[in-house]
């Protein structure tokens, strides 16, 4: 392998990872606030749609972000309101999200597009277009630095280079503000939050409004900056995979960015090599490396890499008792 | 009014005065025209039994529910205690029985969690640990800032729910069972902090059921029964017999009847037994007694020192090691065959501590509650794979009547009985199939006094059957009145047995403490 | 007490998350520009117009009366088994190795081969999330929604591999041998001389299905490993001092949910397909949450509620064929509504009818 594969394929590691930066962290406030959310995907889902649909017919990449955020939050306002005003089973709404997002995209993008679920392709400012970093051509000629920074840290788009602030930014909130003190207290001890007179719905549903607008990025970033479209269920997963991370990162903002790099660097490893040949064993099967993250996840939520603890009051709904 | 006159002194205006609070859950009247008023600079207890209405009370005051009707007055001034909030702001501070702490934050991210004073933690951290520091040495509340909260002992956890009510500038303290979890010597440690407090003028409202803290430690005191306030009175115009008369509003039965003990062959034996938790924790270290047929062993202490996984363990519940003989038979204490299954074919019935989580499936109707863990049972089946719900309910029906189980519908969901006849119903199931071995936990918690008394009479009729009875209450007086000997547990450990005619409470309450002095 | 009578809990309730699920959903086809009523006009003749309707109607119904038992049976020992799909899909996986491994003499033979077969097969594929939820802790609903992803993953490599035969495009496996057909609704109705539809794939699982209901009730009412169920679903502390292995409910549970969901199988691939597709479960292991859901967990609620998302699925195919700008998902918008009404938000539907109740009792007093 030599180092053009190397940098090829990190490079499309960066690429596959970023969606799943953003909904981890999107999983990371709201299940540090207490509430569970399954429905990841769901929102990632309605946020790619209404991005590239709205960057179809408007033709701008920014309005389609916006449309996508605001699709995601809604849907992440539902689950609020099923999960904290009333005290619904979390992990229902979320599958409900799913089904909701996955069903209505595709009914929408039919009847909207005629193109059977998909939008039209996004071209020019319909898309975020991949950055040029400053310098490239200067330092081009340095022989293992230039390729490097050419072709892997530079040439991504806008949203890539957003992700990975966001993962510190998440961590400075959640562990240097006051803001982010009360909101891990509201995932241990809604009880102690409510009896110090604050508000633990508020609390919970500014965490899920968080949670919508980091999926409303991953899934933008699906349909207008991974790809020039919308295609049905072309989250295909990642909301999933991007919960198995937060799992494996044990619900902490550092960890969680490791995490999906290494799910991003499997994807890209499963892309580039359809058949793996190993000597001696054979030929590793394309579904088997495309099932692989989920293999990963199992067993690592069976526990045999470090245990993972949850935040205490996480899935339960707060009721005040009698 | 009478209580009015009594906690004003000389025009000053009252700390706290309520006037008519009436409060009602659907056709339950929880508290009913509570008036009362008191100054500052004063401890004030308020007594009464289980679901007298004091938590309700006490949650109107810091704001957890709206009273039906009433106002409450703060320093004369008429206030509206709609939110937690609000109380705080009108200088309530509450210290709940069940501590209000993240337990996995720091005592210093506890004490400022919701009461920061600005959006970044950093500073607003450092302002808050020169104040604790400075309320910490003020009053006696040591602790340290940094410590996180899982590692403290519970009496300083209490310190820092004290500290977060401090730092909010509370000049009311609520304080609802404080010492339920409590050595003697840490209860003797928290009175002073809050006579302290009180020699500030701070006011302080102390909730409990315990008689003997009231006069030790109050200057005036009020008792309530059903939701209403029978009496308010200076403490040391009272004693221990008048405010539990006024509490019960008759003459309580505080020995039950019964005849010396007669004990037969040991039943329950065990050896070196030790259990240790989840987390690697001992919690039962080397515990040797032994049961015979026809007494009762007390178990005394304060709760949370190994009384719970001591029944756990003979119950089946938990694997534990060291020995444990049942009748001669030494049986096995981990792997298969160590459930509770077993146990109970071994003849082994077992009333657990906590009602609610063991001893019954709340959703479940009566009839199904009452085979719980019998339902394996032959008589119960109908071929190998089906019960006979049939046999099940007219059984069911017929223990129920004979506990005096109300309603008499076996078709009742157990979520829908009141304590005590939850409690009946789980005793009916224990009691009735004859067991060698009775282990039972907080007979009467949660229960009504009349209840109480029948409870009573029938472990002690079960003693007199010829049953050995293992009997753990936190309740002193129980133990007392019901044990033959009594073994008190302290740290995971039994720190000294005595015959219950050669102790007292005095002697009791130095072991509970760890003191383990005297000859043993 | 707030406490409703039982015939609201279970009848009221979920017929006004139902209702206002198509109410939503109504707002949605209006929003498309087509007329809702029509719609609904269209979805019930089509589904229970005709006999051939009705075959379809009840050809549906069965696949998710086994993945609605399935997750039923779960939701009684509190466990949220997410995993329906991947397990129908081992248990077509199951039904189809063994219709095909001999030649079968008599759908008789064939019939319980294939219905033990997926049974095991769905079970199996239960096993390995119930085992790590009994004994590492691991969420089931995690596991079992990465099972799903595998399962699709493991079908597509045998199909593609080694089961589609040497020259075939399409990735199937060959046909079953004509001695598993199942007979159809058409066969069997023609025993006793009453004419049916010939072409809907209704066959002999439907009563299979029927059976199932029972069973279950049986198993969840009226045995000791129901009553042991029951009493782990409603408070697992509680059944630890009864002396009901956690384990062992936990694996007894998912088993027979999985074994449930794989028999779906039977009548999708033994009995319509005939040879195993790559999409022999289409979604019914997800739908089956939603008839769950809708059907309180009882096996007579879950029929109704099965029929009802037949009759759905049955009328939304013909919805999209006379209604083209109304397509086949809109189904899956009313199934999301429906989990969401039945499931999350039931608080939101029960509260006002608790309010009502309370009224109306003050009112009687």
């Amino acid at each position: 392998m030599d180092l053009t594969t190397i940098v090829q394929i990190l490079d499309s590691m960066m690429r596959l990872s970023t969606p799943l930066i953003f909904a981890c962290l999107a999983g990371l406030f709201s299940e540090r606030a207490g509430i569970f959310d399954i429905g990841l995907e769901g929102k990632m889902l309605a946020s790619a749609f209404f991005s590239a649909a709205t960057a179809a017919v408007t033709g701008s990449v920014l309005l389609g972000l916006l449309a996508g955020l605001t699709a995601a939050t809604l849907l992440a306002m539902v689950h609020g309101v099923a999960s904290i005003t009333f005290r619904g089973n979390q992990l229902i709404s979320g599958v409900a999200i799913n089904f909701l997002a996955s069903g209505f995209t595709a009914l929408i993008g039919q009847n909207w597009f005629q193109l059977g679920g998909r939008t039209p392709s996004l071209s020019g400012d319909g898309r975020f277009l991949p950055v040029d970093l400053p310098f490239v051509e200067t330092i081009a000629g340095i022989p293992f630095l230039g390729k490097l920074y050419g072709e892997l840290i530079s040439g991504h788009t806008l949203l890539v280079y957003l992700a990975l602030p966001t993962v510190l930014l998440s961590w400075w909130i959640l562990f240097r503000t006051r803001f982010g003190l009360r909101l891990r207290a509201v995932g241990e001890n809604p009880e102690a939050v409510d009896t110090g007179g604050l508000s633990v719905s508020a609390l919970r549903f500014q965490a899920t409004l968080i949670c919508g607008l980091l999926c409303g990025f991953g899934g933008a970033y699906l349909s207008t900056g991974m790809a020039a479209g919308f295609i049905r269920d072309m989250t295909a997963g990642k909301g999933f995979i991007a919960l198995a991370a937060l799992i494996f990162a044990k619900w902490r903002p550092g960890y969680a960015l490791c995490a999906c790099l290494l799910f991003g660097l499997l994807e890209a490893i499963a892309i580039r090599y359809q058949n793996i040949e190993i000597e001696g064993i054979g030929t590793v099967p394309l579904q088997l490396m495309q099932a692989l993250p989920y293999i990963l996840t199992v067993i690592i939520l069976a526990g045999f890499v470090g245990k993972a603890i949850p935040p205490r009051a996480g899935g339960i709904p707060y009721v005040k008792e009698r | 009014m009478e209580n009015a006159a009594l906690a004003r002194p000389s025009g000053v205006a009252p700390a706290i005065e309520l006037r008519g609070i009436c409060k009602s859950f659907g056709p339950v009247r929880a508290n009913h025209d509570i008036s009362l008023s008191i100054a500052p600079g004063t401890v004030h207890g308020i007594v009464g039994e289980n679901g007298a209405g004091k938590s309700t009370l006490m949650s109107i005051l810091y704001g957890f529910y709206r009273a039906d009707a009433g106002e409450i007055r703060i320093h004369g001034q008429r206030t509206a205690i709609p939110n937690s909030q609000a109380a705080i702001r009108a200088g309530i501070g509450m210290v709940h029985q069940h501590f209000m702490l993240v337990h996995n934050f720091t005592v210093l991210e506890n004490v400022v969690l919701g009461a920061e004073d600005g959006p970044l933690l950093a500073p607003a951290l450092a302002n808050a640990r020169s104040l604790l520091t400075r309320l910490s040495e003020e009053y006696e509340l040591s602790v340290d800032p940094d410590a996180i909260i899982e590692n403290l002992s519970v009496g300083h956890q209490q310190r820092v729910e004290i500290l977060k009510a401090l730092f909010r500038q509370a000049d009311i303290l609520i304080l609802d069972e404080p010492t339920g979890v409590l050595t003697p010597a840490e209860a003797k440690h928290l009175f002073r902090i809050l006579r302290n407090l009180r020699d500030e003028g701070k006011c302080i409202i102390l909730i409990t059921h315990k008689l003997q803290e009231i006069l030790q430690v109050t200057d005036t005191v009020s008792v309530m029964r059903q939701g209403e306030m029978t009496a308010t009175v200076k403490t040391k115009d009272t004693s221990a017999d008048k405010l539990a008369q006024m509490m019960v509003g008759r003459k309580v039965l505080l020995r039950v009847d019964k005849t010396q003990s007669n004990p037969g062959d040991i039943v329950l034996e065990t050896r070196k037994l030790c259990v240790i938790d989840a987390h690697d924790v001992p919690r039962l270290k080397n515990v040797s007694l032994s049961v015979r047929r026809g007494e009762i062993l007390g178990i005394a202490g304060v709760a949370g020192n190994g009384q719970t996984e001591l029944l756990a363990a003979i119950g089946g519940m938990t694997p534990a090691s060291g020995e444990i003989h049942i009748k001669g038979q030494k049986i096995r204490l981990s792997g298969s065959g160590a459930d509770p299954r077993v146990r109970r074919q071994l003849g082994i019935a077992h009333v657990p501590e906590d009602r609610h989580r063991h001893a019954l499936v709340m959703e479940f109707h009566a009839w199904e509650n009452m085979v719980l863990g019998y339902h394996n049972h032959r008589s119960f089946r109908r071929g190998s794979w089906f019960m006979n719900t049939f046999v099940i309910r007219t059984d069911s029906m017929e223990r129920m009547r004979s506990f005096d189980v109300r309603p008499l519908l076996p078709e009742t969901i157990a979520r829908s009985f009141s304590g005590g006849n939850q409690q009946k119903i789980v005793l009916a199931r224990e009691f009735s199939r004859s067991p060698d071995l009775l282990i039972v936990g907080q007979p009467t918690r949660g229960v009504d006094i009349g209840a109480i008394e029948f409870i009573h009479q029938r472990i002690v009729d079960l003693r007199d059957a010829g049953v050995a009875v293992l009997l753990v209450s936190v309740e002193l007086d129980e133990i007392l009145s019901l044990a033959d000997r009594v073994a008190v547990m302290f740290d995971g450990s039994i720190i000294g047995e005595r015959d219950i005619k050669d102790t007292d409470e005095n002697e009791l309450g130095l072991l509970m403490a760890g003191i383990a002095g005297g000859p043993a | 007490m707030t406490a409703i009578p039982r015939w609201a809990d279970v009848i009221l309730v979920p017929l006004l998350s139902l209702l206002l699920a198509f109410l939503l959903s109504g707002l949605v086809v209006l929003w498309i520009g087509e007329n809702p009523l029509t719609a609904l006009f269209i979805i019930v003749k089509g589904s229970v117009g005709s006999p051939y309707g009705w075959g379809y109607t009840l050809y549906y119904t069965t696949n998710f009366v086994f993945t609605g038992l399935a997750v039923a049976v779960a939701f009684h020992a509190k466990m949220f088994n997410i995993g329906g799909e991947g397990q129908a899909t081992l248990g077509g996986l199951g039904a189809a190795l063994v219709c095909l491994a001999v030649e079968w003499p008599h759908w008789l033979l064939a019939f319980p081969a294939a219905v033990i077969a997926a049974a095991l097969f769905g079970a199996a594929w239960a096993a390995v999330p119930a085992y790590l939820q009994a004994r590492r802790g691991s969420h089931i609903v995690i596991t079992t929604i990465m099972f799903n992803f595998i399962a699709f993953a493991l079908l597509v490599y045998l199909l593609v591999h080694v089961m589609k035969p040497p020259g075939q495009m399409a990735p199937e496996s060959r046909p079953f041998p004509p001695g598993a057909h199942l007979p159809t609704a058409h066969e069997m109705l023609a025993w006793i001389g009453i004419p049916f539809s010939k072409s809907p794939p209704l066959n002999v699982s439907f009563l299979l299905a029927l059976v199932a209901c029972v069973l279950v009730w049986l198993l969840i009412w009226r045995t000791r490993l129901g009553y042991e169920i029951r009493a782990f679903g409603h408070s697992e502390t509680a059944a630890v001092y009864a002396g009901i292995s956690p384990v062992r409910i936990i694996m007894l549970s998912m088993l027979i949910s999985g074994g449930l969901a794989g028999l779906m199988a039977v009548n999708t691939v033994a009995g319509e397909a005939e040879r195993l597709l790559i999409d022999s479960v289409q979604g019914a292991g997800f739908v089956g949450i939603a008839v769950a859901l809708m059907g309180r967990s009882h096996p007579i609620g879950v029929l109704c509620a099965a029929f009802l998302f037949g009759i759905l699925y049955q009328g939304g195919a013909e919805l999209e064929f006379e209604m083209p700008a109304v397509n086949r998902e809109m189904i899956v918008v009313i199934q999301a509504l429906v989990i969401l009404f039945a499931g999350a938000l039931d608080n939101m539907v029960r509260l006002p009818v608790e309010r009502l109740f309370a009224m109306v009792r003050r009112e009687a007093s």
